[in-house]
């Protein structure tokens, strides 16, 4: 059915317009309309969280919704979050407390971690446990998640004192 | 994996979507934050052939007090109806079945109103939406009507919404001082859907007795399962420990679950009786009991 859309999105501060089918799925659009794969694609089914970006600020499954219905919004994903070269105090904890294994969840893991401290700056293990419920790691790496995290809350606790 | 392809649009307005939905009936579904319909249709278990994007119509979104009920938007997403404070303070059974939903990027997408039109029979919100009594307002080009919750539920994802109808606001009404709602899940553990589920309403009298209840339990059949004769067996009574485990013991009777690759149906009665009991215990608390 030849019945393309534009889109106009502002995607890491960076403004696009672009044709799209309707069903194209915004993970989709991230990664092959506009070369953004640092967003992965895993179970494609809403369930692990590997397509996790901010969607006018908040996390949100991207394999779960449709370019369309992302027409005038802001975006960021995974290469947005470090600003002027400096990492994001999470993707930081990530390196400093070896928060990743394989790699593959991390985009996810850490785009949800940076929602949850800009709702919650302080959270305790619980709610970073329960903030993560939609981020799976199949290396099971969870330990060192929650660590990276903790260290990224003190981080930006300390930052703001 | 893709939806196969569909007509889109986009409506800026509850006129243009009404217009659109009597222009393409059945033909079409209305999307609000898709996170049903988007996985059904990427399985290619939904293949409408237009989809009206109801996602930024302006003004069905947000909870606000109307009188004696609390107005929801069926625009307003999982995440909202957790974090608003009125909802907490008022309806906390609410905002508990809120907060378990999915996970918290699906809480953040998910609409009420979506989920409510979905009828999952394994969703949160419709059984705590029938233990609380709640009304559902559906827009129609010829007018609104308001259809309460016992019969907006028909069966496995089938509502009473007709084909040219846009299920605009949830209202629930706001229980009086001396009321206590609660929501308690047993969540399949890899899905996060509702194996079983109770929400409750619990009105106590300042004797300590009973003035009414609403049993809700989901998991047991097409839909949330009224437990009549839970409600009965607390209504008038003094609300003890004792009262409240003998009452939660009927909580499937009349229910009819059936055998899934998870659950066997005995295990979900039991699971019901476990399950109504802690959510009215909790209720009771609340109420102050």
């Amino acid at each position: 059915m030849d019945d393309s859309r534009t889109i106009s999105v502002t995607v890491n501060g960076v403004k696009h317009r672009a044709e799209v089918e309707p069903r194209t799925l915004l993970v989709y659009f991230l990664r092959e309309h506009l070369g953004l794969t640092g967003t992965h694609v895993g179970c494609d089914t809403s369930q692990c969280g590997a397509c996790t970006i901010h969607l006018n600020g908040r996390a949100v499954k991207s394999c779960t919704i449709l370019a369309v219905q992302a027409n005038g919004a802001e975006i960021t994903t995974i290469e947005g979050l470090a600003r002027e070269g400096a990492l994001h105090p999470v993707q930081e904890g990530f390196r400093e407390k070896h928060g990743l294994q394989c790699g593959y969840c991390t985009p996810g893991m850490i785009m949800s971690a940076a929602y949850l401290l800009k709702t919650n700056p302080s959270p305790t293990e619980d709610e970073i446990k329960h903030a993560l419920e939609g981020n799976l790691c199949r290396c099971t790496g969870y330990v060192n998640i929650v660590e990276s995290i903790r260290w990224a809350a003190a981080k930006m606790m300390k930052g703001e004192e | 994996m893709f939806p196969a392809s569909f007509g889109y649009f986009a409506a800026r307005s509850l006129e243009e979507a009404l217009e659109l939905l009597t222009k393409h009936g059945e033909e079409a579904k209305l999307l609000a934050g898709g996170h049903s319909l988007i996985p059904a249709m990427k399985l290619r278990l939904a293949s409408p052939r237009y989809l009206i994007d109801i996602g930024q119509v302006p003004g069905l979104s947000g909870v606000r007090v109307d009188g004696e009920s609390l107005a929801i938007g069926a625009l307003t997403v999982h995440a909202d109806v957790a974090s608003s404070e009125i909802v907490r303070q008022r309806l906390p059974g609410l905002a508990e079945a809120a907060s378990v939903i999915g996970d918290a990027q699906v809480r953040n997408r998910g609409t009420i109103g979506g989920s409510a039109a979905h009828a999952d029979p394994a969703a949160d919100f419709p059984v705590i939406l029938t233990a609380l009594n709640a009304s559902f307002i559906l827009q129609s080009p010829s007018g609104k009507r308001t259809v309460g919750a016992d019969n907006f539920f028909i069966d496995f994802y089938t509502t009473a919404l007709k084909a040219d109808e846009v299920l605009t606001e949830i209202r629930v009404p706001l229980p009086p001082s001396g009321a206590g709602t609660a929501y308690a899940k047993l969540g399949h553990p890899a899905s996060g859907y509702i194996v079983v589920s109770a929400g409750v309403l619990v009105i106590r009298e300042r004797s300590g007795r009973c003035a009414s209840a609403r049993v809700a339990v989901g998991g047991l059949g097409s839909g949330p399962f009224r437990a009549a004769a839970t409600e009965a067996a607390l209504k008038g009574q003094p609300l003890t420990p004792e009262v409240i485990v003998a009452a939660a013991a009927k909580a499937a009777e009349g229910s009819d679950p059936v055998d899934d690759l998870y659950a066997s149906a005995d295990y979900k009665r039991h699971m019901a009786v476990v399950y109504a009991r802690r959510a009215i215990e909790s209720g009771v608390r609340r109420a102050g009991g």
